[in-house]
Parts: structure tokens; C-alpha cells; sequence
């Protein structure tokens, strides 16, 4: 993994650059530069490459941002904008060259509208932390990554984050009103806020999900809802992947929107049950989660419906949540699935691509030709309401070549992902690790307009370097390696 | 030779091309049903995608439906309700609203106008179901975003911006929609005697229950009076509409604890189904002010909790009238089309508590002469224009659809 080549012009700044830091944020513990401190910093949720930035500051207000951002453009610093650090695609790996702007001392809830369903809160407030600020009166905030409780509001905004509840409530941009963005030179700008829609063009829409690459957001308006009187999940197990497929689009086909629908292929089942005893079957080739919420009446209705369903295509098991403890071990399950997996195998890579249900078991049985001609044991977890696939990848990164082997490996996986109508990313982001496959998903000339609105935003090209996007020609260096 | 029919995107791209080359500027239409909804363009050519038209893919099983840009919306309307679906944003039709009775309204004319229905509240905006385009650039390249899957962080999302950009971002070509089953029944609990301040807290409270009210809207008096609906038709009271889809064996239950939930605050009335469909098409295609046509329609998004506040006080102050859809959240409002058309003190009114107003009907002369989308601050304009400038550098398509110079 390379990185653009560092300006040594900026690193022989170094003191000074901390020096003019310190001058605009001047709470305590607010610029970190100390060799033992900063090393915090040098990675995120891709724990494979680390980098030591320049420095970190942890501005306290949106104007100690702008400060900060008026004085990094002005000296031509890079900067990387960084919530919790829980990227898994290395969206917030520092440059050596670099400022990253930290968020997580912004961690306030500015305000809570019952009435208009909005909560506005600061860019470094978990994700679960606004459902535990409005959950008082029964309401939530829909988006629900796996990460919840530790990744920020803004890094899933950068992200347009997922979860297990996307079929029925959507991602983050579906869930966004407004934000409060600090360009690139540092100008405070609204883009929406309590109200519905865009005034002129969609520019939330186009935020969302940018990776860092357009400004830095410090303010987020969500909306919020008010949670179902109830939910309950069944476990269905299937003798094949193509059975629980057609499952799937039966259930879909038949009018019920689940709130979630989770496929786990037989590695993913074995390491699962292996590591919590969830229940899960273990003579099946793959296991769906169906959810669905409402009343309790409804929900048995619904239930009945999708069992009666799922009788037609011949499941090996069938079991609704008798009650809450079954309902929690059934998710207990799924949610420690990649903690599972890491119990089995020294490293893991998560990959993340998104293909439509109905190719699912062509590319399950492809990604197993792929596992066979590796020599990788790959384990699958699908959201399969949304499409999005996590095929782990299984392997030894202190052997010799091999992460870079797997690397190989998840490449292949994703493009088989682009060839069967779908993307390589479904809510992890580009970062650095699928910049290079961005030019396979899209032409020369769809890369160049992306590039050319990234430019519309950050002309010098400052914010987040080296991520989304390939690299070019100029010179570059390898990124750090793990110890 | 100005008035260009390509009969495929190949076509598309080639007339945008030659208009790049030749510096001349394009008018891009669709079915027409939307013509006089924005400023007016002035362009050299006029570019008609009314030819690229077919639904290349629909799987049910997987909720996604595709169709060249210049699909009639009722045919893509047809082809999911054969199946059982819908849009989930319940597309307004407003050809009635705007004059252009005889047009027919194409898919592409709908995103670039990002219509969205009472339904918004609920199952999101037309953006919100958007999940691919492809789309010729100002430079006529052929451009995709997006795909056919819903989750999706792969580059930058130009789905989201192309929706509602009015075609100034290029000429649609196909667009490509996450759908839903169409609810089995419909039914609306309408609760009477209601002021703005009561009518709020009214919608407030249903939207604050789990019951999935998927429609909630505000009708003054003189406007509940205008429908055609029995229940409504000469009433003298102000009424909120809300409304429950779903299964018909849930039905009952839901109003049950509906009704009981909003119980405190004003008499109450059923809509069944086709009534309650009946009234939510005269909400949604804002049939309750198309007439008189010389009034001039503004359509004011806002927070939720402002709306029927602000709707009384515009109402009152400038002789006009209207309703609040979105519960409260979007505001129909129709006024003298004299002067700015109230453009000064409804926009003073809406920068006051938040939000923005669009000027969507009008005569031509006022829609030239002020701002029909709301002005941008400052530096958001910039970041607009900028935006323009790198999808459409010359300035060749739609110039000043939105804004004058953009």
C-alpha cells in the first residue's frame, strides 16, 4: 500500500505548525505531537498500515475548526478529518505531512425537537449516544453500524453509514437533515438543517458519504423516530445457499418488509456457535435472521406469514424467539460474528461489497472458487434485505506475503462484485484500501468528473490525500506496515 | 435543427456534444408537464427526451425498478402495481396545478424536480428511493452513479445531486429506484375544530406514536371546505388528516389506538380506503389550490413544529390561502400573483424560523424577475456554483433554470 510522497518542507515545519496549533485551540490536551502520544493516531479500524501524522489537534467549537482549517490552508498542510478512528477502510489513516483534525472533543447535543423528530448534535457524539439522548421518550436514531457504540455521527456521515436495519430504515443520508461543514479554507457553511429537502441543489446528498474529501462536518441534524411497540427475530436454517436465496426473494416477493434479514454461510455459523452458543444449527449450509416489528399480534401475524413462506422452500430449522432472551441470543450471534472469526483465526480482512439478492449464490459459489484457489478460508455475512456482502477473509499476516495475498483475495472478491451488477463499497467507504479498484467500478471519464467536483470544494487537493480515489502518477511512498 | 428528439442516450450525448462544440445552450424537456415550474431558460436549443422510454429492469423480489428518463410516470406507476408495488414517495402529479393539463409526465422530469407526496414522512423523499442515474454531462460524456443496489459508498453520491437539480446538472437518461410493496389498505382518522397551534400538537403527537402514521396533514377551514371527500366538502372547521397503510387485518387495532391516542383533542371521522385515497390525491397533486389559476403557489419547507403556525400568519397577512402537508413540515400556500408575489415577505418570514419557500407558479414575467428558488447564503452559493461549473463547465444546460447565472 503506497501513499502520495510526503513534503519534507512541511514535516522540517513541524514545531511551528504545533506551535500556531497550540495558539488556536488552547484547552488543555488539545494538540498532540508527543512521540508516545500521537501513536494513538497512526491508524484506524485498518490496523494492517499505520502512519504518525505531523500532528493531531482536538479543536472545541466549530470556529476553533475553521481556525484551524484557515491556518492549514493558508500554510498548504494537509489535513485528515477524524471522528472515533473505527474506519475499516483506512478513510482516517493519517499522512506524515499532515494535521489530523480530531472531532471527539465536540461531544455535545445541542438540541432535542420531539416535535419536529430532529436531534442536532456534535460531530463526535456516538451513534448510540443520540438514540441514548432522545430513548426517554421512546425514540431512536435509525442507523445502526455495528461500531455504534463507538464510531461518531460525523464518521458516519463521511461514511454514509449502514447497519442491520437499513431494509426498512434506510443509511445515514437517508436520515440526515443537515449539517454544519467547515471548508477548506475555513468558512462556516449550513447545508440544510430542520427542514426537509434542499433549497437549490442537493449538496447534503453529496456530503454524505464523501469521506473527508469535501470539508470537515462539525455540526449534524439527524432525524429521529419514534421506536415500534416491539420486534421479534426468527432463525431459519437451509440445506443450501441457493435455498436460502430463493427464501429470501420469496419473503421480499410477498409484501412483508422485514426490519432486518441476515444471511451467515456454514464457516461463519460454525465459528459463531463455537464462541457464544447462540443456538444457531450447525448441519445447515446457511442461516437467515428475519425480523419484524410492531404490535404483538402483528408481529405473530407476520411471523406466521414468513414461516409459512419459508416452508416452501424446505428449511432444515425453523425457530421464532420465544421470548426476549432467545430474541437477544439470535442476535448475540450475528453481532459477534466478526469477533467469532477472530477467535478462529490469527487475522481476518472484512470486506464489503454490495451485489443484488438475486446473485447471491452465483457469488457465494464464485467467492468459494476464489477461497479454493487462495487457499484462504472465507466465511460470509450478508445483510441480505440491502445486498451488502462481508465475505472475512481468513489468514496469517505474520507469515510471509500473506496480508498481501489477501489482499489479492478481497480484490478479487469485489470485483467479482462490480461483474454481477453491484459495488465495492456498501457502507465501509473507499478509503485507501479500494482506491485502486475505483477505476474498476468506473470509466477514466466518470473518475475525472468526480474529481473535478472534489476539486469544486478543495481546489489544492488537501483534505483526506491519498483516499478514493487512485493515485496518480507523482511520486509516492509504501504506507507503514503493521509490527 | 433547434429542436432536437434523440431517439437513445447515444443521441443524448451527441446533441449535448455539438451544443458544447458550438457554444449553444440547451433546453432540456421532458413530457412538458412541469413547464413554468422554475425560472425561464433561454436556450439556443431545445432538447426532448420523450424517445428514451422503457423499463430495461424490474425484479420485485429485489424491490429495484429501472427506466429511461423519458418513461411516462404512469407507465412505471402501472408496471409496479401489476406486481403489488409503488414508489414509495407517492409521486405528486402537478400538470393540473401548472396549466399543463395535456402533457404527461416522465420519470426523468420527476427526479430532476425531486417530487416527492404526503408520503414523504414516512417512507423518505424521491432521493431517498433514487439509487442510480446515468445522466449526460455538460461536456457530453455518458456519466453513471449509482446502481441498482441500495447501499452503496462507492465515490461520490451524484445520485442525491442530480435529484432536484432541475436538469442544470445534465440530461437524465435512466434512473433507477428502491421500491415497496403498496400497502394492502389505507384508511384516515380526520380529526376536526383545529387551530394551527391545536393542529400541531395533533400531528405532533400521531407522528410521536409507534402506529406508523405514513401521512399527516393540516387543512384551514376555507381549504378542508374545497374537497371533494364528503366528510370534508362545506366544512367551516380547520381538520388534521392522518393517515394509516397497511395490512387490512391490522387496520382496525391501529385506528383503535389512533383514535384513542389523538382522542382529547377534536371530534373525529373515518376515510375507508378510496375516500382516504381520494383526499390524499387532491393533498399530494395540490389540487385544493389549483384554482383559481391566476394565483401564484409557493411550496415552503420548514420544521415541522413551524408550519401550521406560519401558514395561519402568511395566510392571514397576505389574503392567501393554503394547507400544511408533511405534518407541518411542507406548506402550500397560494397568493396574488401581483408584484414579487409575496417573494420579500414570505422569504422574510421563512429565513425567521428556517427553511426555504419555492415560487412554483407564476407568470413567466415575475418568475424572470425574482428569485424562484430560495437565494442561497453566500458562501453556499459559491459552493453551488462551483458544483455547476465542474459537472457543466460551459454552461450549456438548463442556464439559469435555478438561479440566474447557474
Amino acid at each position: 500500500m503506497r501513499m502520495p510522497a510526503a513534503n519534507q518542507a512541511i514535516i522540517e515545519r513541524r514545531q511551528a505548525i504545533v506551535d500556531a496549533l497550540g495558539r488556536i485551540c488552547p484547552a488543555p490536551e488539545s494538540v498532540i505531537a508527543a512521540d508516545d502520544e500521537i501513536r494513538a493516531y497512526e491508524t484506524d479500524g485498518l490496523s494492517a498500515y499505520r502512519q504518525i501524522p505531523l500532528a493531531v489537534v482536538l479543536p472545541s467549537t466549530t470556529e476553533e475548526v475553521a481556525a484551524v482549517m484557515r491556518y492549514c490552508h493558508e500554510q498548504n498542510i494537509p489535513v485528515t478529518a477524524r471522528g472515533a478512528g473505527t474506519s475499516l477502510a483506512g478513510g482516517a489513516m493519517p499522512t506524515a505531512d499532515g494535521v489530523v483534525v480530531g472531532l471527539m472533543k465536540m461531544r455535545r447535543i445541542l438540541e432535542v425537537d420531539f416535535d419536529s423528530r430532529s436531534a442536532t448534535v456534535e460531530a463526535g457524539v456516538t451513534n448510540l449516544a443520540i438514540t441514548q439522548a432522545v430513548e426517554h421518550e421512546e425514540f431512536f436514531y435509525a442507523p445502526d453500524p455495528s461500531s455504534q457504540l463507538a464510531c461518531s455521527i460525523g464518521g458516519n456521515v463521511a461514511n454514509n453509514s449502514g447497519g442491520a436495519h437499513c431494509l426498512r430504515y434506510g443509511v445515514t443520508t437517508n436520515n440526515l437533515l443537515g449539517v454544519r461543514l467547515v471548508t477548506v479554507d475555513g468558512a462556516i457553511v449550513d447545508v440544510g438543517g430542520k427542514h426537509a429537502d434542499a433549497a437549490g441543489l442537493d449538496l447534503l446528498g453529496l456530503l454524505c458519504g464523501s469521506e473527508g474529501q469535501l470539508g470537515v462536518v462539525t455540526e449534524v441534524t439527524v432525524r429521529i423516530l419514534k421506536a415500534p411497540e416491539g420486534a421479534r427475530p426468527m432463525l431459519l436454517g437451509f440445506a443450501s445457499n441457493e435455498r436460502a436465496g430463493a427464501c429470501v426473494d420469496a419473503i421480499i416477493g410477498s409484501g412483508i418488509i422485514p426490519v432486518a434479514l441476515e444471511f451467515m454461510d456454514k464457516p461463519a455459523i460454525h465459528a459463531v456457535e463455537a464462541f457464544v452458543k447462540a443456538g444457531y444449527p450447525l448441519d445447515v449450509e446457511a442461516v437467515l435472521i428475519v425480523e419484524v416489528e410492531g404490535a404483538d399480534d402483528e408481529i405473530d401475524t407476520l411471523l406466521g406469514r414468513i414461516e409459512a413462506i419459508a416452508r416452501d422452500h424446505d428449511p432444515r430449522y425453523l425457530r421464532v424467539a420465544a421470548n426476549a432472551q432467545e430474541a437477544a441470543a439470535i442476535w448475540q450471534g450475528r453481532k459477534s460474528a466478526f469477533g467469532a472469526v477472530g477467535r478462529i483465526s490469527p487475522d481476518y480482512i472484512c470486506i464489503d461489497g454490495t451485489i443484488p439478492t438475486s446473485a447471491l449464490p452465483e457469488t457465494l459459489h464464485r467467492i468459494g472458487e476464489i477461497s479454493r484457489t487462495y487457499g484462504f478460508q472465507i466465511a460470509n455475512i450478508f445483510h441480505a434485505g440491502d445486498g451488502n456482502l462481508h465475505p472475512l477473509i481468513l489468514y496469517d499476516a505474520n507469515a510471509p506475503g500473506e496480508l498481501e495475498k489477501a489482499e489479492r483475495c478481497g480484490a478479487d472478491i469485489l470485483k467479482l462484485c462490480v461483474d454481477v451488477g453491484g459495488c465495492l463499497s456498501g457502507e465501509h467507504g473507499v478509503g485507501i484500501e479500494k482506491r485502486e479498484l475505483m477505476a474498476y467500478q468506473f470509466d477514466e471519464h466518470e473518475l475525472d468528473l468526480q474529481m473535478a467536483i472534489k476539486r469544486a470544494f478543495d481546489p489544492a487537493w488537501q483534505l483526506n490525500v491519498g483516499k478514493v480515489f487512485p493515485l496518480d502518477d507523482g511520486p509516492s511512498a509504501p504506507l507503514g506496515r503493521a509490527a | 435543427m433547434n429542436d432536437l428528439t434523440p431517439a437513445d442516450e447515444a443521441g443524448v450525448a451527441e446533441a449535448v456534444k455539438a451544443a458544447a462544440t458550438d457554444a449553444v445552450s440547451l433546453e432540456l424537456v421532458g413530457g412538458g408537464s412541469l413547464e413554468g415550474f422554475g425560472r425561464p431558460v433561454q436556450a439556443g436549443r431545445t432538447l426532448r427526451l420523450r424517445q428514451l422510454r422503457g423499463i430495461p429492469l424490474y425484479r420485485p423480489s429485489e424491490l429495484v425498478i429501472r427506466a429511461l428518463a423519458g418513461t411516462p410516470v404512469g407507465e412505471v406507476v402501472d408496471a409496479l402495481d401489476a406486481e403489488g408495488q409503488a414508489l414509495p414517495f407517492e409521486p405528486p402529479d402537478l400538470r393540473h396545478l401548472l396549466g399543463n393539463d395535456d402533457a404527461e409526465p416522465t420519470i426523468g422530469g420527476l427526479v430532476a424536480a425531486n417530487l416527492s407526496g404526503p408520503a414523504r414522512i414516512s417512507r423518505g423523499a424521491l432521493r431517498d428511493s433514487l439509487i442510480g442515474v446515468r445522466f449526460v454531462d455538460g461536456q457530453g460524456r455518458i456519466q453513471r452513479s449509482g446502481g441498482r443496489v441500495m447501499k452503496n459508498v462507492t465515490g461520490l453520491d451524484l445520485v442525491k445531486l442530480q435529484a432536484g437539480a432541475h436538469g442544470t446538472l445534465g440530461a437524465l437518461t435512466e434512473v433507477t429506484f428502491k421500491v415497496l410493496p403498496r400497502s394492502e389498505t389505507q384508511s384516515t382518522l380526520l380529526v376536526g375544530g383545529l387551530d394551527a397551534a391545536a393542529a400541531s400538537r395533533v400531528m405532533a403527537r400521531a407522528m410521536a406514536s409507534p402506529l406508523d402514521v405514513s401521512a399527516a396533514a393540516y387543512l384551514p377551514p376555507d381549504v378542508a371546505a374545497r374537497s371533494v371527500v364528503a366528510e370534508l366538502a362545506g366544512r367551516d372547521d380547520g381538520v388534521v388528516a392522518l393517515r394509516l397503510d397497511t395490512f387490512a387485518s391490522f387496520l382496525p387495532e391501529r385506528l383503535r389506538k389512533l383514535r384513542q391516542h389523538v382522542a382529547a383533542a377534536g371530534a373525529t371521522d373515518v376515510l375507508e380506503d378510496q375516500a382516504s385515497g381520494t383526499l390524499w390525491g387532491e393533498i399530494r397533486d395540490v389540487r385544493l389550490l389549483t384554482h383559481p389559476l391566476d394565483r401564484a403557489v409557493w411550496r415552503i419547507s420548514t420544521a415541522a413544529s413551524n408550519g401550521p403556525r406560519l401558514l395561519v400568519s402568511l395566510a392571514t397577512d397576505m389574503d392567501g390561502r393554503g394547507f400544511a402537508d408533511w405534518s407541518g413540515g411542507l406548506l402550500w400556500l397560494a397568493v396574488a400573483a401581483t408584484d414579487d408575489a409575496g417573494a420579500g415577505a414570505i422569504r422574510a418570514a421563512v429565513d425567521a424560523v428556517g427553511g426555504h419557500a419555492t415560487l412554483v407558479r407564476a407568470p413567466l414575467a415575475i418568475r424572470a424577475a425574482v428569485d424562484v428558488f430560495h437565494p442561497e447564503a453566500p458562501r453556499l452559493a459559491a459552493l453551488t456554483r462551483s458544483v455547476k461549473a465542474a459537472v457543466d463547465p460551459q454552461g450549456i444546460v438548463n442556464p439559469g433554470r435555478m438561479y440566474a447565472g447557474l
